[in-house]
């Protein structure tokens, strides 16, 4: 029976004891212990999470390079083949323009030669009207002496006449 | 690990090596002139002296202080007054009153009486026994066991706040496991994660106390120093889960005890008394969980010694040896496991106790 019959002294001493140690082990050990490592995993916690951003980031930056690089290759692409229209446009441009230019040096050309030829013309029928009015002149003049003669004269002035 | 899986595991463990125990103990009890009863009964309860070893017939022994309340207020003596004596003949006066050992009893004889006197059952008639506050055999294992404690937790605790980022080194790198596996195995799923920090401290306490004491109980030049396969000992740590549970109990536990929700009324009025019972029940089941494991290791152990004795044959020896190396090499696990289940069934009850309505 001795051996399930609680001692008081032992119960007394187990308790003032226990109590001690739980006192003394709460403040000294098992505070900083449980503050040090849980300290120690929230360390550990942040530093794989400011890992993890910062491997994010990472790949953030690699994908805005990646996305920067394509976008610049493409407007390179865009930027040459505007280049390419614009030397087009402009040689298309060019060409017009040097045949306008052609067209109305030929127009110009043409008019000036045709106010040319009318000037021309217009001298050719003076110069043509005073001739002939030399040559009525001279043919009345011989005329009036001697009918051959004037005709003969007339004859030879006419093939003398030369039409420019 | 699963902790409901750990605890059915070791239920079971602990179920059949209960039946071994209970054959072995019956085979030694024969009436051999050895009386292995009595041999293991000594080493199995507390004594007022350490006993080491018997050097040419005569014992070799640490003697303790003996202290007792009686009338005249606090008497102390060294037990080694007694002579080893624990039949009750050799008397000691001290602070006017006469005292006897009568099997690691104090006993006060009466006012006049020169001689200890039994009855028909050897209950002594002409003695009491005044209050013993004597530091035994146990009570020393557990100062010795409480300085271990303390040198090797302040020195763990040292070391993280020596190295400034927390890494532990030395001592620390081997007790850091244990710390982490009660709170992460034992505080926090029995508890809960809001709620465990408070009773930390508590339960890192008991598992180490108690492991630290069932592995001393283990040591053989200590000759049974069973503190914690001792009821008294038990009992009381089972008392201070009690408390705490006690106190730490909700609104939403007390209405589980008293007026259990979700069932009809009758049946609130027939679950009533046995949950108070089983308020009670839980520490008490503790107790005897802890003491009850830890001396049937024991018993074991002394009883296949015994048997040398019993069949007074050397030859019997290496099966003694043999079996009680094996049981051995068991009680060493059981010495964390009881530590392990002690603590984990008192954070169940601290969760129990702390849950909140859901």
């Amino acid at each position: 029976m001795d051996l399930i019959t609680p001692g008081f002294g032992l119960v007394f001493w187990t308790a003032v004891t226990f109590i001690f140690l739980l006192v003394i082990l709460r403040k000294f050990a098992w505070n900083p212990i449980l503050g040090a490592v849980s300290d120690r995993e929230e360390g550990i916690k942040s530093a794989l999470s400011s890992a993890e951003n910062a491997r994010k980031e990472m790949e953030n930056l690699t994908a805005d390079n990646e996305r920067i690089l394509k976008e610049a290759r493409a407007e390179r692409q865009a930027m040459l083949k505007e280049a390419r229209e614009l030397k087009n446009n402009m040689i298309e441009t060019a060409k017009t323009e040097a045949k306008e230019e052609a067209n109305k040096l030929v127009a110009q050309a043409q008019l000036a030669i045709a106010a040319e030829k009318k000037a021309a013309i217009a001298d050719l029928k003076s110069v043509v009207a005073e001739l002939s009015i030399s040559i009525a002149e001279t043919v009345v003049r011989e005329e009036l002496s001697d009918k051959a003669k004037q005709e003969k004269l007339v004859e030879s002035m006419l093939e003398n006449a030369t039409l420019n | 690990m699963n902790p409901l899986r750990t605890i059915l595991f070791s239920t079971l463990f602990l179920s059949i090596s209960f039946i071994g125990f209970a054959k072995e103990k019956e085979t030694t009890q024969d009436d051999a002139p050895f009386d292995p009863k009595a041999m293991i009964l000594h080493h199995v309860k507390d004594a007022h002296e350490f006993h080491l070893w018997d050097w040419k017939g005569s014992p070799v022994s640490l003697s303790l202080p003996i202290i007792l309340w009686t009338e005249n207020g606090f008497t102390s003596f060294s037990s080694s007054e007694f002579h080893h004596d624990d039949e009750g003949h050799t008397i000691v006066e001290a602070n006017g009153g006469s005292f006897v050992k009568l099997h690691e009893k104090i006993y006060q004889l009466d006012a006049g009486v020169t001689a200890i006197d039994y009855d028909s059952e050897h209950h002594p008639i002409n003695a009491q026994k005044p209050l013993d506050f004597s530091i035994t055999r146990n009570v020393f294992m557990m100062w010795i066991s409480v300085a271990l404690l303390l040198f090797v937790f302040l020195t763990t605790a040292r070391s993280y706040k020596k190295s400034k980022d927390g890494v532990p080194t030395g001592l620390a790198g081997f007790m850091e496991p244990l710390i982490v596996f009660v709170r992460d195995e034992i505080g926090k799923p029995m508890i809960g994660e809001h709620k465990y920090k408070r009773y930390m401290p508590y339960l890192l306490t008991i598992f180490f106390f108690i492991w630290i004491n069932n592995i001393f109980g283990l040591i053989p030049i200590l000759n049974g120093a069973n503190l914690s396969g001792n009821i008294a000992f038990t009992f009381t740590l089972a008392v201070f889960t009690f408390i705490i549970t006690t106190f730490s109990g909700n609104k939403n536990y007390w209405k589980h005890i008293f007026w259990m929700p979700g069932v009809p009324v009758p049946m609130k009025i027939f679950l009533m008394p046995i949950e108070i019972i089983g308020m009670f029940v839980k520490p008490i089941s503790l107790m005897i969980r802890l003491f009850a494991n830890i001396t049937a290791g024991h018993v074991i152990i002394l009883a296949l010694m015994s048997l040398i004795f019993v069949f007074k044959s050397v030859a019997i020896a290496p099966v003694s040896v043999a079996f009680s190396l094996f049981i051995t090499v068991i009680e060493i696990i059981v010495t964390a496991i009881q530590a392990y289940i002690f603590t984990i069934l008192s954070a169940l009850y601290f969760g129990m106790a702390t849950e909140e309505e859901h």
